[in-house]
């Protein structure tokens, strides 16, 4: 006979539900807050909070739940970026050509890079990834074509079936949040899968899992397109945000912030990943407007989060008394 | 009977030291088959050669009618052969019963399945709970597996082999680290699971070796010197002289 308990039911209350709530429920309500003060800024602030919030969602992914530190995810940003610039370039402006082209160059970025990466391991593979990163932000200073060093202005946004869909600061706002919360939900499922408890385990001792006969590096490999996958699709939507594209989306300052954000929220949750994005953005906001030293303020802050902050921002929100 | 592991000629030298030599074995058909020699012997390295953690210089390991010499250690695994070890492998992180869960699903077969909520999936969690309960951890499922005591992490490692239902299992000193009691626990335990599948057992504890072992191999500096019943064994000189006579020493 097996207890009940065993099979863990969900109760409705617990922090990894409500957690996530609270944040994205705090995001929809921006336009409300927007219009009664007539804040545009705050409309446009928490439109970037959303955008980069999904790549590091997806950096998450692989680095807080699979263990794999990825140092170059600014290039799947910047690759996502670059196909809708390129495409506007050539007069495509339809989201349902231009999207499925950001996600399957960053899915294929991620495929060639990560099927070499995975052969490494620790120190190694931080290293290699940053090298690909790098690799990719130089060809992007070399596309004269399409703006080399100085970025690619786009003269309008992406168009859904002719609609102002992206143009629009409200319905281009909700279409962001609803990105990421797609982006953020799928992702949850997937660390909840069979799948999921192969990268949970490979994360935990290699050794084991394949005494068990898993082999980690195929399961490694397809989350590691998945993470491209979603990172793209947040430069698909930054592309958009600014109506330009630039090399300096995928340097590698970029590829440690989006660690550092991870690092900030919690890593392992996904939500954490949220939390870290917007307390990021959100402290350099609110610290740049007071000093221009402000990151000398800025940086210690964010050590002493990591150091006594065990597990981030959300283990600080989530931690019990006594636990 | 044919033998469900055949070992023949197998070598491995790191460098210049040559810590298998030559080494042939075999184990039957549901016997247990206790592997003993002292300290820098080769027990751990042989070990690895047998489940694909390390590759022989030369040399076949035949496994169930087949050669796996060029396999690594997943497929060693999918084609039937568990494996514990020395020190043991767990997942910390996850409960005991994710741990074995685990095992069963990729006994299953591929975990490229990313929709279905593993955690609450019965037909993992119901034969994982069950395995669990055979080797004694029945009331300790929801544990993490890293709170778990040094004898009860051996018998999970032992859930985690026997989840996926193996041709035949390799244990690398299931007792070491445990005290008398727990000793006794795990010899017990292992005398069931001499039901389900043959064994080739390292173990420096003599007196679980010559309770449970049908044959015993004599490894002295990676050359098997004596195969016997645990009686030919215990009346043979050369074994004494060279590593049963040490122990009286001592």
């Amino acid at each position: 006979m097996i207890p009940a308990s065993i099979t863990p039911k969900t109760s409705p209350l617990k922090a990894s539900t409500l957690v996530p709530l609270i944040l994205f429920l705090g995001l929809a309500l921006v336009p409300v807050y927007a219009q009664v003060f007539d804040d545009r800024f705050m409309m446009l602030f928490a439109t970037r909070i959303a955008v980069l919030a999904i790549a590091v969602v997806s950096l998450d992914f692989i680095l807080g739940f699979a263990g794999l530190v990825s140092f170059g995810h600014a290039a799947f940003i910047g690759i996502g970026a670059y196909a809708i610039g390129i495409l506007s370039e050539h007069d495509i402006w339809e989201a349902w050509i231009s999207f499925p082209v950001a996600l399957a160059a960053g899915g294929l970025f991620a495929l060639i890079t990560g099927a070499i990466s995975m052969k490494t391991r620790g120190v190694y593979f931080i290293m290699i990834t940053l090298a690909f990163g790098q690799m990719a932000y130089f060809t992007a200073t070399s596309l004269s074509a399409y703006g080399g060093d100085d970025g690619l202005t786009m003269w309008g946004r992406t168009e859904f079936f002719g609609t102002n869909l992206f143009a629009n600061d409200i319905s281009f706002f909700y279409l962001v949040v609803g990105c990421l919360a797609a982006s953020y939900l799928l992702l949850r499922i997937f660390t909840g899968s069979r799948f999921g408890r192969v990268l949970a385990g490979a994360k935990q001792s290699e050794l084991r899992v394949e005494a068990l006969g898993i082999s980690p590096y195929r399961y490694r490999l397809v989350a590691y397109c998945i993470s491209g996958m979603v990172a793209a699709l947040a430069g698909a939507l930054m592309a958009n945000q600014a109506e330009f594209v630039s090399p300096s989306a995928m340097s590698w300052h970029r590829s440690g912030e989006l660690i550092v954000m991870c690092l900030l929220g919690g890593l392992g949750s996904l939500h954490g990943a949220l939390l870290g994005t917007i307390a990021y953005l959100a402290l350099e906001e609110v610290l740049s407007g007071t000093t221009e030293h402000w990151r000398l303020i800025f940086g210690p802050l964010l050590v002493l989060v990591v150091l006594y902050g065990k597990g981030g921002l959300i283990g600080l929100v989530t931690r019990r008394p006594g636990k | 009977m044919t033998p469900v592991l055949q070992l023949e000629n197998l070598n491995k030298a790191y460098g210049a030291l040559q810590v298998t030599k030559n080494l042939s074995l075999d184990v039957r058909p549901g016997e247990i088959h206790a592997l003993i020699g002292p300290n820098g012997a080769g027990k751990t390295t042989l070990i690895g050669q047998i489940s694909g953690a390390l590759t022989s210089d030369s040399g076949r390991v035949l496994f169930a009618g087949r050669d796996v010499s060029r396999l690594s250690l997943p497929e060693r695994a999918r084609a039937g052969l568990g494996r514990t070890f020395q020190i043991t492998q767990i997942l910390p992180e996850f409960s005991a019963l994710e741990n074995v869960a685990l095992a069963v699903q990729a006994h299953e077969g591929h975990s490229f399945r990313f929709f279905r909520n593993a955690a609450t999936d019965p037909s993992l969690n119901d034969k994982a709970a069950a395995i669990l309960a055979d080797v004694g951890l029945g009331d300790r499922c929801t544990e993490p597996a890293g709170q778990l005591s040094h004898g009860e992490k051996r018998s999970l490692e032992l859930a985690l082999a026997l989840a996926l239902e193996p041709k035949l299992l390799l244990l690398d000193e299931p007792m070491a680290g445990t005290g008398p009691a727990e000793t006794e626990r795990l010899t017990e335990l292992l005398k069931t699971v001499k039901n389900r599948c043959p064994l080739l057992l390292v173990e420096h504890d003599m007196a679980a070796v010559f309770e449970l072992a049908d044959r015993i191999s004599v490894l002295v500096y990676g050359e098997i010197i004596a195969t016997g019943t645990p009686d030919q064994i215990r009346a043979s000189k050369e074994v004494q002289s060279a590593y049963l006579g040490e122990e009286d020493e001592t």
